[in-house]
């Protein structure tokens, strides 16, 4: 087990090699300059050739490549945004962590919900709640994120002033955030008024943005609980007589965890790289709304940095879930 | 069956969480304390430090912390007396001598006086290579246009209208520049001139830093981001970025005190989400409302909207430098063959006049009599086209932008549609060409590639040269020309300190443009914000200086 996560680990050194340089190429592919994007209306050819001399836009790709990679492998710097002037990693700090916990909260309604809701389709296959289930699911994937969150805050904060609409806590508030995870903050202060006007912040965007991964989860579970129940070896369980319960959480749902597994981790990766629409929507200041300015800025260290850290998160938390087949599947060899 | 019981529990705990949040006696802050105000920004701000930006939010800010020598009667251009009390320039209009107000502070409870002054405007002119770039100083480079030590490529003393300053006593101060010009006093009301603390700029290291090897100047004070002090009515009490900023009232200040003890600028960068905090009360107030939100605003009895003065001009710019439109005909022909009334009508939702003229009626210099008037006439478009030699229809490539919505063009795709209609009505075959906003279609637009094109202009200060000088001041490839009469007349006027003067100046000019046509400006509109009903005393500024000091609840 140890020698598979070192190995996975040291694959992170090409894999962070290739995404800078795809990510370097790619920007630069792009129409348009952070000296243009930052001038707006207000450009001259002067001030633009002026600006992309100062950042050293006008020197040759490959000088351009080493420099970052100088600062960014040398000095262990990603970098400073060429719009607000706060180092990336400053930013990092505060907006992952928002990504993290809607991230997370998002993850915890779809697998909370999902699951069940496939189990409990797969059981009834074929009646009503099956279908309605399945209808249900079909809409959760097909509906757009920012619709169903304008939606949301239609209804419960428009209209019945339920919960709020905007932002991670009461603005009028006035906490210390140790971590920038505002959950934990509470916590560690002590704070339950700070606890649950943080949860009434996270329930809103975290059921818009865990409406698409509960859709899929769902079908997944009903899919692979319907492959499973069927298998020689629940029927043998049944047939030694054991009580249906310890049948379905001992032998259906555990095996059948393996692909919702999968689908877990990869929908938690996706969710960690950061949520645009439901950012925007919910003005959370998370990573994905920090990235999308970026690319309508052309802040170049912001995008090669951000995207860098990302791919990092996203190669990590693939390697926990490989780490977790073996938990729950103990015939997979990892090596 | 336990994964069944599972289920069930799972939706339950769904519901009596929201059943709980329900009889927690709502969600939403719509209870706004009494004594604070919660105002929607569309993002957060660069910098508190007002030379070294240039956007709204930033400005919004520093607006309420910093104050310059003179500032603007509220809700108009006129130049009003602030940190200096009166004015006078020499009779060459090289030395302009600033009685300044006495008794004043900074927030950190040092003195204002004349050696601050000074201070602050030598700051400005001496500011290290990295913040030279018209990106980060760009009203300096504007107002002032150049440094005392230049780094490579940045302009010099020799382009510089500030040559020095010199204090006389403690309450007085006297602004020496290179050459006569009156424009500068209207861009000193501007909030990037406010003077700063001199001791708070040493202290909090305003101008350190470093330069990464992507060229990023990387400030290591702290003045900009947790200590900016000046002498207004609000200092910084908080900013988490991406969160909130928030200001309380300063006791100290010298002025009337701030009705509301804390305002809160709270980022949002989708109007939806702007829009619907406003209906749940989690704000009190936003600013750019997207026209088409303006009816669900007034339909709501809770709601309302406030105008701003129109101080912006959008115009179909035309590039001289792309046949045939060097031909004055062709450009008349252009002229009569946009429908402007009908676009304007359409696309304004009723907040839209039509331009005669490039600047708007705000503006000192605007001529209002004697300027050429092109009403939609396709039958004489046709006419002038065929007098200058040309088959029908004329080949016109149209641009304009995508993903942008701006005060002066909300809808650009409608807008040039509609116009293409008119145009082909009048002799002309249009092809489109369109590019997203930015920067892509202002780059492309700013080289001089669009031939014909969508593009606005919003002031920065109320004075004509911000308008007409900046655009037909000299040669630029978007329009094309080279008109050595139009650019010495614009020299001319910019310089001329004599207001009644240079005001007849900038009137010939407007009427020389219409006859020029180096573009055709079509509209000039109002900017909406929106409040809850409850909050009186924003006073709309056509130049976007606002101030919270007088904003307060009604009971």
């Amino acid at each position: 087990m140890l020698r598979f996560i070192v190995r996975r680990l040291l694959l992170l050194i090409p894999i962070l090699f290739g995404v800078s340089l795809l990510v370097f190429i790619w920007i630069r592919l792009l129409p348009g300059s952070p000296a243009q994007a930052l001038l707006g209306e207000r450009a001259t050819p002067q001030s633009v050739a002026q600006l992309r001399h100062q950042f050293g836009l006008d020197r040759p790709l490959y000088i351009q490549y080493w420099r970052y990679l100088e600062e960014t492998v040398g000095h262990l710097n990603l970098g400073t945004s060429i719009k607000t002037f706060r180092p990336v990693t400053e930013e990092l700090q505060t907006r992952f962590p928002a990504t993290v916990e809607l991230a997370l909260a998002a993850m915890i309604f779809a697998v909370g919900f999902g699951i069940p809701l496939g189990f409990l389709a797969a059981k009834r296959y074929g009646s009503a709640f099956d279908h309605g289930s399945l209808l249900a699911s079909l809409i959760g994937i097909s509906i757009p994120i920012f619709f169903l969150g304008l939606i949301l805050k239609y209804i419960f904060s428009v209209r019945l002033h339920w919960l709020p609409s905007i932002g991670r806590e009461d603005v009028l508030a006035i906490r210390s955030h140790p971590t920038n995870f505002y959950i934990l903050d509470a916590i560690i202060n002590g704070d339950p008024e700070a606890l649950w006007d943080t949860i009434k912040h996270l329930i809103l965007p975290a059921i818009a943005l865990g409406s698409i991964p509960l859709a899929i989860i769902a079908r997944i579970t009903r899919a692979s609980v319907l492959d499973v129940q069927n298998e020689d070896y629940v029927r043998t369980a049944r047939a030694k007589g054991l009580p249906p319960h310890a049948v379905d959480s001992r032998h259906v749902l555990r095996n059948a965890m393996l692909p919702i597994s999968t689908i877990v981790g990869l929908q938690t990766g996706l969710l960690l790289s950061g949520a645009v629409l439901t950012e925007t929507v919910f003005a959370w200041p998370g990573v994905g709304s920090w990235l999308k300015d970026a690319i309508f800025d052309r802040d170049y260290p912001v995008l090669q940095g951000g995207i860098l850290f990302l791919a990092v998160v996203f190669v990590v938390v693939n390697l926990i879930v490989d780490i977790s087949y073996a938990i729950l599947n103990p015939r997979i060899r990892l090596s | 069956m336990g994964l069944k019981r599972l289920g069930l529990l799972a939706c339950f705990a769904a519901l009596g969480v929201l059943a709980m949040v329900a009889a927690a006696g709502g969600g939403t802050s719509s209870k706004h304390a009494s004594n604070a105000l919660v105002f929607g920004s569309a993002s957060d701000p660069v910098i508190i430090d007002g030379p070294l930006v240039s956007d709204g939010e930033s400005l919004r800010v520093v607006d309420q912390i910093f104050q310059g020598l003179v500032g603007l009667k509220p809700g108009t251009t006129q130049i009003v007396p602030l940190l200096a009390t009166s004015w006078k320039a020499s009779t060459n209009g090289l030395v302009w001598t600033f009685n300044l107000r006495t008794g004043v502070k900074f927030q950190d409870g040092t003195r204002f006086n004349a050696a601050a002054v000074c201070f602050n405007f030598n700051r400005w002119y001496n500011f290290p290579g990295p913040l030279q770039n018209s990106a980060v100083t760009y009203y300096w480079n504007t107002v002032f246009g150049g440094f005392s030590h230049p780094a490579q490529g940045n302009p010099g003393p020799d382009k510089s209208l500030y040559k020095g300053c010199r204090t006389k006593g403690q309450n007085q101060v006297q602004l020496l520049l290179t050459r006569r010009s009156s424009s500068f006093l209207g861009a000193l009301a501007l909030t990037n001139f406010g003077i700063a603390s001199p001791a708070a700029l040493k202290k909090y290291k305003a101008d350190a830093g470093t330069v990464d090897s992507n060229g990023v100047f990387h400030p290591s004070g702290t003045f900009g981001t947790q200590h900016p002090i000046g002498t207004g009515p609000y200092m910084l009490k908080t900013w988490q970025v991406g969160n909130k900023l928030e200001i309380d009232s300063w006791n100290g200040y010298w002025g009337p005190k701030p009705k509301l003890a804390r305002i809160i600028f709270r980022p949002i960068a989708d109007n939806a989400a702007r829009l619907q905090a406003l209906q749940s009360g989690e704000i009190q107030g936003f600013d750019l409302v997207a026209p088409q939100d303006i009816p669900t605003v007034k339909s709501n009895s809770n709601l309302k909207i406030l105008d701003r003065p129109a101080f912006n001009v959008g115009y179909v710019g035309i590039n001289q430098a792309k046949p045939p439109l060097n031909n004055l005909k062709v450009r008349q022909a252009i002229a009569y063959g946009l429908d402007r009334a009908s676009v304007v009508n359409k696309f304004y939702a009723g907040r839209g006049q039509v331009a005669t003229e490039f600047l708007p009626p705000l503006v000192q210099g605007y001529a209002g009599k004697g300027v050429a008037k092109y009403p939609f006439n396709p039958s004489k478009a046709k006419q002038l086209l065929q007098q200058a030699g040309l088959t029908l229809p004329v080949p016109i490539e149209f641009w304009y932008p995508t993903s942008v919505s701006r005060p002066y063009m909300p809808d650009p795709q409608r807008n040039a549609e509609a116009f293409a209609a008119s145009l082909e009505q009048s002799g002309f075959k249009v092809t489109f060409k369109n590019y997203p906003w930015r920067p892509d279609y202002l780059a492309r637009v700013q080289n001089g590639e669009a031939q014909l094109f969508l593009l606005g202009w919003t002031g920065d200060f109320g004075d004509p040269a911000n308008f007409d000088n900046v655009h037909f001041g000299a040669f630029n490839p978007q329009f094309g020309f080279h008109n050595s009469k139009l650019f010495n007349m614009l020299t001319a006027a910019d310089s001329e300190t004599n207001i009644a003067k240079r005001v007849k100046e900038y009137q010939a000019i407007e009427i020389y443009l219409t006859k020029y046509l180096p573009v055709v400006p079509y509209v000039h509109s109002k900017p909406a914000l929106a409040f809850q009903k409850n909050v009186v005393g924003y006073i709309p500024s056509p130049v976007s200086l606002e101030s919270f000091a007088t904003v307060r609840y009604t009971s």
